[in-house]
């Protein structure tokens, strides 16, 4: 029986209680290899929904959706061997019996019972800790109540809602970080020495300290919180310090540190550990060898372990166990990057040089916020641990070499980028790369040569490496393109057969050498004297000279590198016509204009539909009617809408606060300007942009590949949306920006996309592929990290200036307008092979049924195209 | 396979002669782009290049059904060694062989069922700056 969607009638039961990160990893990877359905699974969790990143938790603050935080894929749960029971606690487990109660009466039986119960939030004995607004930071639930909280103290109060983060960990920084986000001033209370102590050092902890102040949050040391005082509005309001100090703070968040919830496990007898947790050998089982633990609950080689790495690594070991295998638990991976508003903070191995005779090789940049630090063994050759604060771009290569020699001088390795560089790792197949997954560079090596995988995508999806935090990802890129290179797979970028360069190569190429025209751009950089390119390279070529040399689309030798829609300026439909969208900014449009629109649809018989970019499309326009149409459009005032283009499209908008009883800003005015600037822009893809007045987010500006949201402080701008095949939200890019900087930033971020992205490659895969991400970006458009900044304004400035209509200025030359003959020898006869036939009131293209019958004179033509006289 | 004529013939006499039909002049026809013409009925895709010569392969397309092969992106790609002029579908963006109509790029895609994937070809001449095609063969099936 091979991968059956029915249970056979001997699968055993597999019960999980608990539907965490991990219960998931465990479902998903028994699903993975249990192809004989050897197993039914049956996830008991407390929580009313599917399993999420809770790692990921603060990103939500910043606009990622519940739905972002789910993992895996949601087919999973539609798995018939799998049920998610949600929103249902156990309360007990009977060991004798082999089943488990729920609180709602449900009584399930097992053949083997896991516990992934995770950790609680500990909140310390405190006074006042169960005072409202006091909260603690841990499920989706606990961070929407801050929200709420917050957000509802922000519209009943004048000045700033105060924060105070009791602890200064991981966590507690997070929660800070998600306080700032929500536009709250955080101070962090940190009870010991440092920030993060858990994980750096005392250097380390100092820098990090400075670059956290520098993104607004306060952070006090030595604090140790003695009383939560009310506020007499109620709520709290206060905090009183061991050393007699007090913080005023609207707002708590306790970060103080989780426990085990090893309750069940306690009712149920099973031992557990000296600090809590259920304890397990090397397996994950416990004491009953019907029972395994995993993740923070589990007590595994003494200790429980705060981090999702190992419990994925226990949820690997049980799915193998239970089918039978030999894993072991290889000991825990404690490693941790944390990024925090853009600061970098990653620890591994033994990061406070604990082992005897380690050496530290420290790098410390008080003034650039940068803190590196190396653990040696005493011979200065194998990387014990390291901190990397304020920089951890080493993280990625650096880990993965615990343990083993380094080559090379260390202190190369910390050096800033520009200095004497690292020397290029060549990781031993063993190495873990991806530790969220636990792939090893083998395995990423062996899905290149074995698996057949041919890009990172392919790696991505045959390994997992990299599907998780990404923090790995530019190395799973190395490793891939390497092993294809020793395979003799040149890893082409070649655009075609006539050019050997990439897009971003050859615009760079072409910009710089000045070239104007195709023959030009083929004679210079083209592979061979005779190829005259194709429709894969011309389009490209046509696309990167409308923004290094702007001239009309259908100019001399341009218009023969038109793809059909550019040629003609229309969108061509399926049966060969075509459909019209004049452009409406912003998606305001008059009466008037309206009625100017209607009347030619009218006049013309086209199916008329409005987009989902506020505006409106003419379908059915043959190409003779095209200019026809576009004479009397443009006498109404209308220009190309460019719908046909790989450029700019539209920039949708929400009413704003105009009229919005919500808006905080005028969203439709600046949606106007934005699309009016960037109209004809020519791209690597559609570009759409999108424009809400408020955080309600009407527009959908952040499914756009620019969006912008007004925030009471300005504008907040977020990049790489789209919709079509792959959805991707959009991810902030910069915040609370007055209008000036905003359109400064869109100029610049449009441009860099422009000069550098693949041939239709979108926004969002774009800012995954570029130079350093969403990083990179960020440093290249607000901090000109490359120097191109005032190039990139100088060149948007060309584009504005250049800008003119197409349609206008193709119906002022009768040159043009030739290319819009029917036939050569018959400019005027219609194509005889278009026929319509009526639906819901409009026309719409016949069948290959309805136009057979009708050729057999049966009557069912509203209007072959042959019988229209105009 | 039909051996076509397809070298431009200058200052020929036979301009009207019996099986050519004058179509358009060849400063008509833009280089390097498609144009349809009607010739009895059937429409054709002309196909002028950089050197002047010009081709005629069917307007039909046979991936989508429409008429539409004359708007396609023209171009050459190298075929066993030897660069041959080529239109892509504006449609599905099929490749297809100028001179013999050969389809030499499917994308991916199949034909709609009953129709051949290769292009229908005529012969054309251009005499004295005028574009003839072979019509006489307009009803025999043509090539290949």
């Amino acid at each position: 029986m091979t991968g059956t969607p029915e249970a056979p009638s001997s699968a055993r039961h597999l019960v999980v209680v608990g539907g965490g990160m991990v219960a998931q990893r465990l479902v998903e990877a028994l699903r993975d290899r249990d192809t004989a359905g050897s197993w039914r699974i049956t996830v008991l969790a407390e929580e009313p929904r599917r399993p999420y990143d809770r790692v990921a938790l603060t990103s939500w603050f910043s606009g990622r959706s519940a739905e972002d935080l789910t993992l895996g894929d949601p087919q999973l749960w539609h798995d018939p061997l799998v049920t998610l029971v949600r929103g249902d606690a156990v309360t007990g487990i009977d060991r004798t019996a082999r089943t488990v109660t729920t609180a709602s009466g449900r009584t399930e039986r097992y053949d083997h019972l896991v516990l992934a119960t995770g950790s609680s939030a500990w909140v310390p004995p405190i006074e006042g800790a169960d005072l409202p607004g006091v909260f603690v930071y841990r499920t989706l639930d606990d961070v929407a109540a801050i929200r709420g909280y917050v957000e509802d103290l922000a519209s009943r109060t004048a000045g700033p809602v105060r924060g105070a983060v009791l602890g200064g960990g991981l966590l507690g920084l997070e929660a800070a970080g998600a306080l700032k986000a929500l536009g709250a001033q955080p101070t962090v209370l940190q009870f010991g020495t440092h920030l993060m102590s858990a994980q750096v050092d005392l250097g380390g902890g100092e820098a990090l300290r400075r670059l956290i102040n520098g993104l607004g949050i306060g952070v006090r040391l030595h604090a140790e919180t003695t009383r939560l005082r009310a506020h007499r509005r109620g709520g709290v309001g206060r905090l009183d310090l061991a050393d007699g100090g007090r913080v005023d703070a609207d707002v708590v968040v306790v970060a103080a540190g989780v426990r085990p919830r090893d309750e069940l496990a306690r009712a149920a007898g099973l031992p557990i550990g000296a600090r809590g947790g259920v304890v397990v050998d090397d397996t994950c089982l416990t004491d009953d060898p019907a029972v395994s633990a995993v993740g923070e609950v589990a007590c595994i080689q003494g200790a429980c372990l705060g981090l999702v790495a190992p419990g994925y690594a226990m949820a690997e070991v049980t799915a193998d166990r239970l089918l039978g295998g030999a894993a072991r638990f290889p000991g825990a991976d404690t490693a941790t990057k944390l990024k925090l508003a853009g600061v970098d903070v990653a620890s591994f191995g033994d990061a406070f040089a604990t082992t005897p005779g380690a050496l530290e090789i420290v790098w410390a940049d008080p003034v650039g916020g940068v803190y590196k630090k190396l653990v040696l063994s005493d011979d200065a050759r194998t990387l014990l641990g390291g901190v990397l604060v304020g920089d951890a771009s080493a993280y990625a290569s650096l880990r993965p070499m615990l343990g083993r020699e380094l080559p090379g001088d260390p202190g190369a390795y910390l050096l800033p980028e520009g200095g004497a560089g690292a020397p290029d790792l060549e990781l031993p197949d063993d190495a873990g790369v991806c530790s969220c997954n636990n792939v090893s560079a083998g395995a990423i090596r062996h899905a290149v040569t074995e698996g057949g995988c041919t890009d990172l995508g392919a790696v991505k999806a045959c390994t997992k490496a990299g599907t998780s935090c990404g923090s790995c990802l530019p190395l799973v890129k190395k490793l891939v393109t390497t092993e294809l290179e020793k395979l003799g797979v040149t890893v082409s970028t070649a655009l075609c057969e006539h050019f050997a360069l990439s897009r971003a190569q050859l615009y760079d190429a072409v910009r710089v050498a000045g070239v104007r025209s195709f023959s030009e751009v083929v004679a210079r950089f083209g592979t061979r004297a005779a190829g005259r390119g194709c429709d894969i390279c011309k389009p490209a070529v046509a696309s990167i000279l409308a923004t290094t040399a702007p001239a009309h689309v259908l100019e001399g030798e341009r218009a023969t590198l038109q793809d059909t829609n550019d040629h003609v300026m229309a969108n061509l439909q399926k049966d060969g016509s075509y459909s019209v969208v004049p452009r409406i900014p912003g998606g305001e449009v008059t009466p008037e204009g309206l009625i100017a629109i209607g009347q030619v649809a009218q006049e013309f018989g086209l199916y008329t539909k409005i987009t989902g970019g506020q505006r409106i499309d003419l379908f059915g326009a043959r190409i003779d009617q095209l200019p026809v149409i576009w004479g009397k459009l443009v006498d109404a005032g209308f220009e190309s809408g460019h719908a046909y283009g790989k450029s700019l499209r539209t920039v949708k908008s929400c009413v704003g606060s105009t009229w919005c009883r919500f808006g905080v800003q005028d969203s439709v005015a600046l949606a106007v300007m934005l699309e009016l600037r960037y109209r004809g822009l020519r791209s690597p893809h559609k570009i759409k942009l999108g424009v809400s007045g408020c955080a309600r987010e009407c527009a959908e500006a952040r499914g756009k590949d620019v969006g912008v949201i007004a925030t009471d402080k300005g504008w907040n701008v977020y990049v790489g949306g789209n919709g079509g095949f792959t959805p991707r939200h959009a991810k902030l890019l910069a915040e609370d920006l007055d209008t000036e900087t905003l359109v400064r930033t869109i100029d610049r971020f449009l441009l860099y996309y422009v000069r550098t992205a693949d041939r239709l490659q979108r926004t969002a895969p774009w800012i995954e592929e570029v130079e350093g991400g969403l990083e990179g970006v960020r440093a290249v458009v607000m901090d000109d990290s490359l120097g191109i900044a005032a190039d990139l304004d100088a060149q948007m400035a060309l584009h504005v200036e250049e800008y003119e209509d197409e349609w206008r200025a193709t119906l002022d030359d009768p040159e043009k307008l030739r290319r819009f003959a029917a036939f050569v020898n018959a400019p005027t006869e219609p194509d005889p092979s278009l026929a319509y036939v009526p639906e819901r009131g409009q026309a719409r293209p016949a069948t290959a049924e309805e136009r057979a019958a009708a050729l057999r004179g049966e009557p069912v033509l509203v209007a072959g195209s042959t019988l229209e006289v105009r | 396979m039909t051996v076509l004529d397809t070298v431009p013939v200058e200052g020929s006499a036979d301009i009207a002669g019996p099986g050519w039909t004058a179509v358009c002049r060849l400063i008509d026809l833009a280089p390097e782009r498609g144009a349809a013409a009607l010739l009895d009925g059937t429409q054709v895709a002309l196909v002028r290049l950089l050197d002047d010569r010009v081709l005629a392969v069917q307007q039909h397309d046979p991936f989508c059904d429409a008429h539409v092969l004359s708007r396609g992106i023209v171009g050459s790609r190298l075929v066993d060694g030897s660069d041959v002029p080529t239109i892509a579908s504006p449609m599905y963006k099929q490749v297809f062989d100028l001179v013999t109509g050969r389809c030499l790029d499917r994308a991916g895609k199949d034909p709609v069922p009953g129709l051949d994937p290769d292009l229908r070809t005529w012969p054309v001449r251009v005499v004295d700056g005028t574009v003839l095609v072979g019509t006489d063969l307009l009803g025999t099936g043509g090539a290949p």
